[in-house]
């Protein structure tokens, strides 16, 4: 009885509480404890029966890691180095096999002299997704192009790159470096320049095919431009894919191999099925990421559309692309479609399997986005039509920014999806790095019986790789979250 | 009270709709509408629910297609031709009840999309627009946020400032204060007041009879797709002549 008197009814606080800390229950780890793993008997019993699960698993594992052996010739080898260091009958990883294989799970049987090539690829990839990915923002942007340029100092330097090519690269890396300072935006030309410049680095041969082929997209848009103010959009557009598709079909081939006897210029050329590993599933599932995205957008757009010919063309591919499991088409690439070709022409494997996975994501991504597309209130679409947007402007200024960041998660999936079903291509007698690779090592006489540590070290890679665009997914989302809610 | 010898009326007319039919499958919407908007003219148009009022104002810029009869607006006739379509649009701003933002824009990008993309106006000068008519809504503080951090008041007002930056030469209102609350109808009511003030040829759905009678040259009552009534605003609101109309008065002025 400190301040309230016992037999008033009035009370008058004259001296305010002091905030005290809470009981040693209510704090800390002890509560947390209390409330997650002991507050009812049943979770006691979960708790209990959970933590004897990881002691069996830990005392299970773990001598297989802690005695791994990194130097060894083969498997017998491993197995006798850890019989010695930690007695008869213990088990241990063998981890020499990776130590001497791993240039097979990343390239497969692409020639060790040209290493520098996908390595620079892949270099150069990051740099040209950069400016897509962080648009606009210089600071990432700089830290991206600035890991590209470390990068490529050692690796190109560990791959013996020719001193011309190595110094080149390093030019063209710190030039954009230096541009992403002044003009982010002016990086996108080196994004669209990419898909050439990396195909002719991986399959090699004379430069002037890729810049031919790309003079074809030059000519479109250059007819297109002319064209267009004459005779209207559609109309221009339409010539300028003509015009293309005439200049690839008759024009390309000569004038390429014209300028070649002119200006004779190349690589070694890598034929489709030197590739393999890690060079092949991230070569099918970049492009099918790149190319499906697009298709998808449109295919969505396409199944909403008023017109009933493109809207059944789109609802029949998504529904039978669908409908279709992957390996289907993945045969369909690699025997059907030589049927339905012409006799005598070659359609690179790669591409052929490139093309039906791009087709198969892009069917998933279409219903994805409709789903987003079906989220965003009506009245979005009629404050655009009010405002006097046509519908392409709509789409791409309103509808489509909306309708593809609610589907982020969603497309992301999709694209991690697409990403580990390259290793199908396994099917069609391509090198994968997991069926495909390990069945080429395990076949090998040194390593026969080896079977956790090539699967560990590829699912390695694989997480690594979709961990790192699920992170990506969820700052896109992040940045772009407005809603404030 | 507004300032009546500003709101000049002309013979130009804005708006003409003749024998104007609508069905929403078998329901027919609207029927029989017929009726002219003079330039600088400000119309309320109200009625029950279901009476088709939204539907005729957004027949005006075509967000609704009509079946039958003429729709012309500034001598553009209303026809499934999107290059016409497109022409009254961008000369008829709409403000809706639940205000249509684009989210995921800032409220300067809001008002300076489309005069950038449809007006091909260069972006300086389109941001300059819009902090003016932002400023004359009142919220020129608020151009860089996102529309989800303001007040629903705030949010209408921005999106009649979005309208403005087209420099519209009619404006459409549905319903622009029944998702708000009452303090915030205030502030929209006075935005469109002063609007009305200026000239704009205005037609508004609404249910706000005080603003009815502020500013309406003229009310137009519907009922089941139909004009039932329109008169001058003192007549109509005293003297309102059919059944159906005193009927809807007592009904929206009785409490």
């Amino acid at each position: 009885m400190s301040d309230t008197h016992a037999l008033t009814v009035t009370f008058v606080r004259d001296t305010m509480l002091p905030p005290a800390p809470p009981p040693v229950g209510e704090r800390g780890a002890v509560k947390w404890m209390r409330e997650n793993l002991f507050s009812t008997p049943l979770n006691i019993a979960l708790t209990v029966v959970g933590l004897l699960a990881v002691y069996a698993l830990v005392t299970a594992a773990l001598p297989w890691w802690l005695n791994s052996v990194w130097n060894a010739g083969s498997l017998s080898e491993c197995r006798q180095i850890v019989a010695a260091s930690a007695g008869e009958g213990a088990t241990g990883a063998c981890w020499a096999m990776i130590r001497e294989r791993w240039h097979q799970f990343l390239f497969g049987f692409y020639p060790p002299s040209q290493y520098w090539r996908p390595v620079l690829a892949l270099g150069l990839l990051a740099a040209a997704l950069a400016p897509v990915l962080f648009a606009g923002q210089k600071r990432n942007l700089t830290i991206v192009l600035g890991s590209v340029a470390v990068y490529l100092l050692v690796t190109l330097y560990l791959a013996a790159t020719p001193a011309g090519a190595f110094a080149l690269s390093i030019a063209v890396i710190l030039g954009m470096i230096g541009l992403a300072q002044v003009q982010p935006g002016r990086l996108l030309w080196f994004t669209l320049l990419y898909p050439a410049l990396c195909f002719w680095l991986l399959w090699g041969g004379s430069i002037w095919s890729p810049v031919v082929v790309m003079a074809g997209f030059a000519l479109l848009y250059g007819v297109f431009r002319l064209a267009s103010p004459v005779i209207g959009l559609a109309p221009g557009a339409a010539a300028g894919i003509l015009v293309a598709v005439l200049w690839w079909l008759y024009l390309d081939i000569p004038t390429a191999r014209a300028l070649q006897q002119a200006l004779p210029f190349g690589l070694q050329s890598v034929n489709s099925d030197q590739f393999g590993g890690f060079l092949l599933a991230i070569v099918i599932g970049v492009t099918g990421i790149t190319f499906s995205l697009p298709i998808g957008i449109l295919l969505a757009l396409g199944r909403q559309s008023d017109m009933l010919i493109v809207k059944t063309l789109s609802v029949g591919f998504i529904e039978f692309i669908r409908g279709v499991p992957l390996i289907t088409l993945l045969f369909t690439a690699s025997l059907l479609l030589q049927y339905f070709l012409p006799p005598g022409t070659t359609f690179d494997i790669i591409l052929r399997v490139i093309i039906l996975v791009t087709f198969f994501a892009a069917a998933y991504l279409a219903e994805v986005i409709r789903g987003g597309l079906a989220a965003l209130p009506r009245g979005q679409y009629e404050a655009a039509d009010a405002l006097g947007l046509d519908y392409w402007r709509a789409q791409r200024l309103i509808i489509l920014p909306q309708a593809l960041k609610v589907s982020i998660p969603a497309i992301v999936s999709t694209f991690i999806g697409l990403f580990k079903d390259t290793t199908l291509v396994a099917f069609v007698g391509l090198m994968d790095p997991l069926k495909g690779v390990t069945q080429i090592v395990r076949a090998d006489i040194n390593w026969k019986g080896i079977y956790w540590e090539p699967y560990i070290f590829v699912g390695a890679i694989f997480f690594i790789i979709c961990f790192g665009m699920s992170r990506y997914s969820m700052y896109l989302e992040q940045k772009l979250k407005t809603d404030h809610r | 009270m507004a300032d009546a010898a500003k709101m000049q009326i002309t013979d130009e007319v804005a708006i003409q709709i003749t024998g104007m039919n609508k069905w929403y499958g078998q329901f027919h919407v609207l029927r029989d509408i017929n009726m002219t908007v003079n330039r600088g003219e400000r119309i309320v148009i109200c009625g029950p629910s279901g009476s088709g009022k939204s539907t005729l104002i957004r027949c005006i810029n075509r967000l609704e297609e009509h079946q039958q009869g003429q729709i012309i607006v500034d001598g553009t006739e209303l026809t499934n031709d999107l290059k016409n379509i497109d022409k009254v649009r961008s000369e008829v701003g709409m403000v809706f009840q639940h205000f249509n933002l684009f989210p995921h824009l800032t409220i300067l990008e809001n008002c300076t999309l489309a005069p950038i993309w449809v007006r091909k106006v260069p972006k300086k000068e389109a941001e300059e627009t819009a902090m003016h008519f932002l400023r004359k809504v009142k919220i020129p503080e608020q151009a860089h946020k996102y529309p989800g951090q303001l007040s629903g008041g705030q949010q209408q007002r921005v999106a009649i400032a979005r309208s403005l930056c087209m420099k519209p030469r009619i404006m459409l209102f549905d319903e622009p204060t029944s998702a708000l609350d009452p303090e915030m109808i205030k502030e929209v009511l006075d935005t469109m007041i002063q609007l009305a003030e200026e000239g704009m040829t205005m037609l508004c759905v609404t249910h706000e009879m005080g603003f009815a009678q502020a500013v309406a040259n003229r009310v137009i009552f519907m009922d089941q797709g139909q004009i039932v009534e329109q008169n001058e605003p003192r007549e109509f609101f005293n003297n309102p002549q059919s059944d159906r109309t005193k009927l809807f008065l007592s009904q929206i002025l009785g409490h």
